[in-house]
């Protein structure tokens, strides 16, 4: 091991005394006072160990009880507190004496003085226990560790004043012990105490002089800067101060939006929400969310956009529905169809247009395609054995059978699909399938459909597809899914189905049965825009100008890479065909999926229940978009992020911003007169927007929003390094400068209101209010430009958010399932409840307590419990006493278990938390 | 929410709670910097946080709290006295950011203060830096990746946290940007 030593380090002796008492073998090594040997450690200490082992030792005590250990020396009691107070008192106090006298130059009393109280406690210690050593009879770790920390003060025993007998006599023998002698030989010769002098003055005063160190670290909390070049900071500041007359003008959406020749058409669809359920939060960031954003951005790039979707409405899904709820499928469709209008209007969703897929042009379309297949010899006829359920009258397709997966054995698969493993199933396949409406066990009964041959239009596909990837954006799962369909060969895939509702079929033989609804829906993007507009064939025959963009989550993948595409092909009319394929992976709820059944997550007509702005859900959904890998919605997350990401960080931004136009400029944007500082920001700013764009193009959309929160860190930063409040006090250079700085930061705020719009398009606007940003600004370009020049007129600033709380998120999370949070309260419950056990008697069964199951029962312990609980609340924020805490936690715990018992369950405590036995 | 574990003596009945002693030691404090002195029934009564915190460790026969080989004592020894001497009340802003960067250095590579196992150093830090932990920010808590990593392990840590308050880490990164 080696032991690294400077000159004159106070603590240098103790060690090396410490070495020669203990006879540990060390290898000295003479580094600078500010030689930096504890890796880890910002400020320099010395001395420092160096064991053989890789392991550092920085603390001079712990270091000299290692030598004792090793030499077989336990530490004990006494040991242990003299080393801790020499750690906490004595040292303090001998820094200070030391300083006194070295580096201020004072003199015998006024140094003494600063140790006397501890010289006293030292000399009491002895004199009390009547030993030689401090730790009894024997020498040990703890003589040596105080002496080498008072001989620099003392020297020798003759300063002590003669009523320290105890102490002069224990420090005349530590002077003469060989070890202590050696180590002062070495350390103090020849300059005596004055050794310590150069090292004294490097070190920060002692406790007694809080004055700050003269030389403060560079901040290491700023934004880890890329570093900038000239060039761009020039190029930063040159189009800065362009303004915003070199904005491109803004795109004004026609009606309705058409390709244009020369122009970037976009076309963007996002997978069609099946209509018989309620979409919960992970549908909505799955496919419209994501579209929305990326359809915002690029109608603020000037491109072209058409945004299409719309309720996906045929299907045995709807027939099952509408059985379940005695309504005919049309009175389903409607509905449902109703409830997701209102939803996507709630989350701010902008469709160019909505529709859905129950319309004559769904039918049209959709049997000319077929009809155009039939022509091109697309299509095969076969015979398919499929289940029929004898007592219900009908062949059981797809989600009218459910039983268990032929390949995963997973016990709720449906008929066309599992949603465990995901593979497709014929339903014919599935192990104990049953009649999803009587359950009654199904028969295999033999039935002529119609087939795609898709094994026939494999290699134009393999052909299509290598052209798309190379210039499309597809996410890494969308041709991983992709691929592996296609490795595993395409098969003939049926496209009719033995049902009612749905398009029919157009050939005789087969007029009472419909298109199988994966054959259908994509159709649904074409008619849904020939709803929207009778041109609608310039979008969807028109490859050569259009982009079109499908957003969906993984699981609709191969119905778009693989079977809608085929169809098209296949029918050969020049379909526009997809060339960004957008997949996310899935959102998981809390730590579990969200389900309808078991009613746990957030579904999307709760989502406005909570009092929760819109805006905010799509800046947390979007924040946590799986993008890439799975991504759960947390509570706890949605309030930190809310609080941290947007009241602390972006909020703050620019309500400062606005606020310090208002107070200190009379609500006009002051004159700027840029400096290097100011330069070099609007270059960092342009780089976050250029990483931004890139991003968004890349359909990066979470990545993208980190950006703006970059941004507006980087703003706030701004604001706290030039202290604009404080300046407007100054004199006018100061003034001129918080001029700068302010009309700098609402600048910033002005970016950041158009670069949010698609994300929170509400906030964006309220900022934009706020701001008077003018309209033509909402144009996003590479350059951050000067939008808001010197003497604009800004409006009232007012806060964009609020904060979450805790109560309010809890009474959520309860209202919502999801995981029981660990909470600080479960384990005083518990104690509570040990204690309450001996005087509560159990209200068991038949124990007079209430009946189970009586819903006005419930309903009334319901409150009493919220009630209590708030009382706790109360009691345990107002730091009332423990035991007054306990007995109402104890009754809050009694109204708990009535409750369960009143709902039929069996009370249950929380399990102790393990204690170490 | 709890209270932070104030210096001293509510700490050490944290321990006493944790190592599963029998409740009936009295502490007093001294002067106004509360330095806990532990009267025992038989022999002097001892002074000082980590002193007494050892000495409950050994009363519960858990050794292996100290560490078992002569590094690791001295390694444990070490971090407790960088407890009482860093962590201790007075600290302002700038030295707890010292605090936090040299721990988050220093734990890098490790999952406890001392080598390989949960020692008496990591439950008197853990208690030491709670007040100073929950005050972070979100930024920070990220930034001090390795104390929070660290911190959260403790705090799950069967009987150690005790009443204090949960503090919450996130599992997701919210900065792309290496700090």
């Amino acid at each position: 091991m080696r032991l690294y030593l400077s000159e004159g380090s106070t603590q240098g002796l103790k060690v090396l005394a410490a070495a020669g008492a203990s006879g540990a073998r060390v290898r000295l090594e003479r580094v600078p006072p500010d030689g930096h040997v504890v890796p880890f450690l910002t400020h320099p200490r010395v001395p420092a160990l160096h064991l053989d082992s890789g392991t550092v030792l920085f603390s001079p005590n712990a270091i000299c009880q290692y030598f004792f250990l090793l030499a077989g020396e336990e530490p004990n009691d006494l040991t242990n507190q003299w080393l801790e107070w020499e750690a906490t008192e004595l040292q303090p106090a001998v820094s200070t004496a030391l300083y006194c006298h070295l580096v201020q130059g004072k003199k015998g009393g006024e140094v003494l003085g600063a140790i006397r109280k501890t010289l006293t406690y030292i000399d009491q210690s002895l004199t009390s226990k009547a030993t030689p050593y401090l730790a009894g009879e024997a020498e040990s770790v703890a003589d040596i560790v105080l002496w080498a920390t008072l001989f620099p003060v003392l020297r020798d025993e003759s300063c002590l004043p003669d009523e320290l007998q105890a102490l002069r006599s224990w420090f005349q023998t530590m002077n003469l012990s060989e070890p202590c002698r050696s180590a002062a030989v070495s350390v103090l010769t020849p300059k005596g105490a004055q050794a310590f002098k150069v090292y004294l003055q490097k070190q920060p005063g002692p406790t007694l002089h809080w004055e700050k160190p003269a030389a403060n670290e560079p901040e290491e909390e700023e934004l880890a800067e890329r570093s900038l070049s000239e060039e761009e900071i020039a190029a930063a500041a040159e189009a800065w101060a362009r303004g915003p007359a070199t904005l491109p003008e803004r795109w004004q959406p026609p009606s309705p939006v058409l390709p244009v020749e020369g122009r970037r058409n976009v076309l963007i669809t996002s997978a069609l929400p099946y209509v018989n359920n309620v979409p919960h939060l992970g549908n909505i960031i799955g496919c419209v969310l994501s579209a929305d954003v990326f359809a915002r951005y690029c109608r603020l790039r000037n491109w072209n956009t058409l945004y299409v979707c719309g309720t996906d409405e045929y299907g045995t899904a709807t027939e099952t529905k509408a059985l379940e709820e005695g309504l005919t499928p049309q009175q389903i469709c409607d509905k449902y169809n109703a409830i997701h209008v209102q939803i996507y209007r709630w989350f701010d969703i902008s469709f160019d247009y909505f529709g859905r897929t129950t319309t004559t042009h769904q039918t049209t379309i959709a049997q000319d395609i077929f009809q155009r297949l039939l022509a091109c010899n697309m299509l095969l006829t076969d015979t398919v054995d499929q289940l029929r359920c004898e007592r219900c009258q009908r062949f059981l397709a797809d989600r009218f059978v459910e039983g268990t997966c032929p390949f995963c054995n997973y016990e709720e698969a449906r008929g066309d699909q599992c949603d465990k493993c995901g593979k497709l199933i014929n339903a014919v396949e599935l192990k104990k399938p049953q009649c999803k409406v009587c359950k009654d066990s199904p028969v295999v009964k033999s039935s002529q459909h119609l087939f795609l041959n898709l094994p026939q239009l494999e290699e134009r596909l393999e052909k299509w597809l290598e052209q798309s990837w190379a210039t499309g954006n597809w996410t890494a799962n969308s041709r991983f899914i992709t691929r592996s369909w296609i490795r595993d060969g395409l098969k003939p895939r049926c496209i009719t189905r033995d049902l009612k509702w749905g398009t029919p079929v157009p050939l005789d033989g087969f007029r009472d049965k419909v298109f199988y609804v994966w054959f259908d829906a994509p159709i649904g993007y074409l008619s849904i825009t020939a709803n929207y507009t009778d041109q609608w064939e310039r979008w969807w025959k028109n490859p050569q100008q259009v982009q079109l963009y499908n957003f969906m989550a993984k699981d609709n993948v191969p119905f778009h890479s693989v079977i809608f595409p085929c169809t098209l092909l296949g029918a050969e009319d020049n379909y526009t065909l997809v060339n960004h394929l957008v997949a996310t992976e899935y959102l998981n709820y809390e730590d579990g999926k969200f389900s309808k059944s078991r009613g746990v997550g957030v579904f999307g007509d709760m989502a406005q229940d909570t009092g929760i702005p819109a805006d905010i859900w799509r800046f947390y959904l979007l924040f946590l978009r799986p993008e890439g890998q799975d991504s759960a919605f947390s509570w706890t997350d949605l309030m930190l992020k809310n609080n941290s990401e947007l009241l602390n960080n972006l909020g703050n931004f620019v309500n400062r911003a606005g606020m310090f136009v208002c107070k200190f400029f009379g609500g006009r944007v002051p004159p700027m007169e840029l400096g290097a500082d100011d330069k070099r920001l609007l270059a960092h700013v342009t780089l976050e927007l250029r990483q931004y764009n890139q991003l968004l193009e890349k359909i990066r959309i979470r990545d993208a929003l980190r950006c703006i929160l970059s941004i507006s860190r980087y703003g706030n930063q701004y604001i706290q390094v030039n202290e604009p409040w404080k300046r407007i006090k100054g004199h006018d250079a100061d003034r001129t400068r918080a001029g700068t700085v302010t009309g700098v930061a609402v600048n910033i705020a002005a970016l950041i209101s158009v670069m949010l719009q698609p994300y929170m398009p509400g906030i964006s606007a309220t900022i934009q209010r706020q701001l008077c940003v003018p309209q033509a600004c909402n144009v996003l370009t590479d350059t951050f430009l000067c939008l808001l020049p010197p003497g604009h007129q800004i409006g009232t600033v007012t806060p964009l958010f609020q904060k979450l709380e805790n109560e309010q998120i809890e009474a959520l999370r309860k209202q919502f399932g999801g995981g029981q949070p660990e909470d600080s309260t479960l384990e005083l419950q518990v104690q509570a409840a040990r204690v309450a056990s001996a005087d509560v008697t159990p209200p068991g069964p038949g124990g007079g307590a209430v009946l189970a199951g009586d819903p006005q029962k419930v309903k009334e312990l319901a409150e009493e419990v919220s009630k209590q609980a708030d009382h706790v609340r109360q009691l345990k924020a107002s730091k009332a006493e423990k035991g007054q805490i306990d007995g109402e936690v104890a009754k809050l715990l009694e109204l708990k278990k009535q409750l369960a018992l009143a709902e039929g369950k069996t009370p249950e405590l929380p399990a102790p938390k393990g204690k170490r036995k | 929410m709890a209270a932070a574990a104030g210096p001293g003596p509510e700490e050490l009945i944290l321990l006493e709670k944790l190592l599963g002693l029998k409740k009936g030691n009295k502490y007093g404090a001294l002067e106004e910097r509360k330095i806990p002195v532990l009267q025992t029934n038989n022999g002097p009564s001892l002074t000082g946080l980590t002193t007494i915190a050892t000495h409950l460790v050994k009363q519960a026969k858990k050794e292996q709290l100290l560490g078992s080989t002569a590094e690791e004592k001295a390694i444990v020894q070490q971090w407790l006295e960088y407890r009482v001497t860093q962590i201790a009340g007075h600290s302002n802003e700038e030295d707890i950011r010292i605090i936090l960067k040299d721990l988050n250095l220093y734990l890098e590579d490790k999952v406890y203060l001392a080598r390989n196992n949960l020692t008496l150093a990591d439950i008197l830090m853990y208690y030491g830096l709670h007040h100073i932990i929950a005050e972070l920010t979100v930024q920070e808590k990220e930034k001090y990746l390795n104390v929070s990593r660290w911190f959260n392990h403790i705090q799950h840590y069967p009987g150690i946290r005790q009443h204090l308050s949960n503090i919450v880490f996130m599992k997701n990164r919210l900065y792309t940007n290496p700090h």
